[in-house]
């Protein structure tokens, strides 16, 4: 971790490990590079690809550049920071922009060649921002493509909320890269919230340093296909790292996060929970959990857990957690995972209370996703989920399935 | 006054083999102010009968009739037969993860009642009602049934019996897993409805112990799906000394 690289400039694919690179085994040892080349299109026999829908992400497998027109860029930026914060643009090759950020698919290789200005998000050492950092982005078309390199970098002992949110429609290949220096608090709140038409992949690459935290939540409630892939590395002695997701996935929509907690440092700490509510014709959502706990992490404590609820028949969600330790001196570590059909026993209880069918439905399904929602401390986007699940529960689809009518 | 009336009731189950047959023709007119025991066997049907009169998906009635002060309760949704004045205490209260009592019992008072109570008063209601049933207080922030002893559950039963005021309780088993303090504090509770709203009452129970604390006006044998024998309080007394026995030999025959 000592030597800062910025881009290397060999092509060919890398492996933290040494020695040859044959059979991927540990998460750890995925191949990552720079070069788009490396990776190849998908054929979904990959590991990280067997559940994905290749057709409909092939857009994003193209070297395409950003269909920007004059004053009408294909993805909007709008960025709201608190006084303090530095919002500046870094060309690749200029530090911190590849400090920590790996390629590790096709689609992170193309945005880290194509993105020629990244976004830098600067919170200052000993910062604490009482506001959020607001970055929004919103589509301007589902045909048109976007390529994006965010670098959020919380200096030492700062304290700061940024929320990156996306709206609107777009072909969005995205890569954000989070340092979080020694002693610093960061949460990061990604917000999916497109149209139905948008695809979007996006790598988070996380490096937190010695007794520093970062609380990272992925929130997936709209577009077409949405593949969020978090990786965070707990470098630092004493780092912790909170990962949570919730995400809600109607008819026709393909929510995806490959989630990858790395335990480096001595005495880290970890929680992963990701939520998933499904509902309607195939729905889809895919979670894949890992957690490594490094030969260094002596003392680690680590859990994870992916959670679905599936409101209808015909929605599907696969979840695979993984856990590898390879030092026997740990506090603890566990991991779990559980999709369940909505529970009509529950619906009858509330309904013989008087509680009509569709409030009942909305009851339950917010009681399973309020264990993330609550974690959320954003007034706005609390309020958003809100009307969200009001809006997904609301529907005629739904009155007639599991009716406690007799 | 209100009258719950059911008519030759016939219900089955849906299981995996198919329909099952439970309930044989049952007649019974309960009204406010009247406790009407239903007593029986394990697997006589007692709860397929509070099920069906709250409307579970599960349970179709196949001939028969209910009615509730004249209206067909068969053609109402389980949320309006609450609404109408109906409620069913619960043998096994389900868990619902994430949903407090607090949020829970003011949902259904707002749906009973068409409008959310005055948050001054109802809070006060709900406090006083969980006090007479001693309930700790930290009770209303946690979720719904989750992690409550069964002795726990029962007493969350008779807390929105008391707060949502029914004109008819059907109480399934509320005395079974009970001690005899908690047993004492969960018949005051039902008491109480009985003398402040004039509520009418389905008492069912396997044993006679907690008709020693909810004096029944009428007791009714239930088995195999229908009613064997009714009478007065004297006819729980006797089930006391001879137990179901007298009853199961017929059947056994059939
Ligand atoms: N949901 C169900 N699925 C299958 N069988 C049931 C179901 N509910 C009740 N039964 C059967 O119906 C009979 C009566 O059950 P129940 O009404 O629970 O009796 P009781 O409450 O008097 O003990 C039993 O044989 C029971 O197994
Ligand atoms: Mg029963």
């Amino acid at each position: 971790m000592a030597s800062v690289a910025i881009e290397p400039a060999q092509h060919g694919l890398v492996a933290h490990s040494d020695g040859p690179v044959v059979p991927v085994q540990t998460r750890d040892e995925r191949p990552t590079s720079f070069d788009p080349a490396d990776f190849g299109v998908p054929t979904g026999l990959e590991v990280n690809w067997r559940f994905a829908p290749l057709g409909r992400l092939a857009p994003l497998f193209e070297a395409l550049p950003a269909d920007d027109r004059p004053d009408d860029p294909a993805v909007v930026f709008e960025i709201i920071a608190p006084d303090g914060v530095v919002a500046s643009p870094l060309a690749r090759g200029t530090a911190p922009r590849g400090e920590i950020f790996r390629p590790e698919d096709l689609p992170s290789a193309l945005a880290w060649q194509l993105c020629d200005d990244a976004l830098h998000l600067t919170v200052p050492a000993d910062a604490e921002l009482a506001d959020r950092v607001r970055v929004r982005m919103h589509g301007n078309g589902a045909h048109r493509r976007s390529n994006a390199h965010i670098v959020i970098e919380a200096k030492e002992n700062s304290r700061a909320t940024v929320v990156l949110g996306h709206t609107g429609s777009a072909q969005f290949a995205e890569n954000v890269e989070i340092i979080v220096r020694d002693g610093a608090h960061l949460t990061v709140i990604a917000v999916q919230d497109w149209e139905d038409d948008a695809i979007h992949a996006s790598l988070h690459q996380a490096r937190v340093d010695r007794d520093a935290s970062l609380k990272h939540i992925v929130v997936s409630i709209g577009g077409g296909v949405v593949r969020v892939n978090p990786t965070v590395r707990l470098a630092g002695a004493g780092s912790q790292g909170e990962l949570f997701g919730l995400s809600f996935a109607d008819a026709g929509q393909h929510l995806e996060n490959q989630v990858f907690l790395h335990h480096e440092g001595p005495h880290t700490t970890g929680d992963v929970l990701y939520k998933g509510a499904l509902q309607g014709e195939s729905a889809r959502t895919v979670w894949i959990g890992d957690v490594l706990i490094g030969h260094e992490a002596v003392g680690t404590n680590t859990y994870e857990a992916n959670r679905n609820l599936v409101l209808t028949p015909g929605a599907r969600a696969d979840s695979i957690p993984n856990l590898e330790i390879e030092t026997g001196q740990i506090l603890g570590a566990g991991h779990a995972s559980a999709t369940g059909r909505f529970d009509d026993e529950q619906v009858f209880y509330l309904t013989s209370r008087g509680i009509t069918e569709v409030e009942a439905r909305r009851l339950v399904v917010r009681g399973f996703l309020n264990e993330i929602v609550q974690k959320i401390d954003d007034e706005e986007l609390r309020s958003r989920l809100e009307a969200v699940i009001e809006e997904e529960l609301a529907g005629e689809g739904l009155s007639g399935e599991g009716a406690a009518r007799s | 006054m209100a009258t719950l009336q059911i008519t030759d009731l016939h219900v089955s189950v849906t299981t995996e083999q198919g329909e099952r047959p439970i309930l044989k023709g049952v007649t019974l007119t309960i009204s406010s102010g009247e406790t009407h025991a239903i007593m029986g066997p394990n697997g006589s049907g007692k709860s397929t009968l509070a099920y069906t009169i709250a409307g579970h998906p599960k349970y179709t009635v196949t001939s028969g009739a209910i009615t509730f002060d004249g209206e067909d309760v068969l053609a109402l949704s389980v949320d309006e037969r609450a609404r109408a004045g109906l409620f069913l205490a619960m043998q096994y209260p389900v868990e619902i993860p994430g949903v407090t009592v607090t949020n829970f019992l003011r949902t259904a008072k707002t749906s009973i009642a068409g409008e959310a109570p005055a948050i001054r008063g109802w809070s006060k209601e709900v406090k006083e009602s969980m006090e007479a049933l001693r309930m700790d207080p930290a009770f209303a922030q946690r979720n719904v049934n989750e992690g409550f002893s069964g002795g726990e559950k029962k007493r969350h039963e008779i807390l929105q019996l008391e707060l949502l005021k029914p004109t008819i309780a059907v109480l399934d088993e509320t005395d079974s897993g009970l001690d005899v303090d908690a047993l004492r504090i969960v018949a005051d509770g039902v008491n109480r409805a009985r003398e402040n709203t004039g509520l009418g009452v389905m008492l069912i129970t396997h044993y006679t112990r907690i008709l020693n604390y909810i004096k029944p006006d009428f007791v009714h044998v239930f088995v195999d799906g229908r009613i064997a024998e009714q009478g007065g309080p004297e006819l729980a007394d006797r089930l006391e000394q001879e137990g179901y026995d007298r009853f199961l030999e017929p059947a056994k025959v059939e």
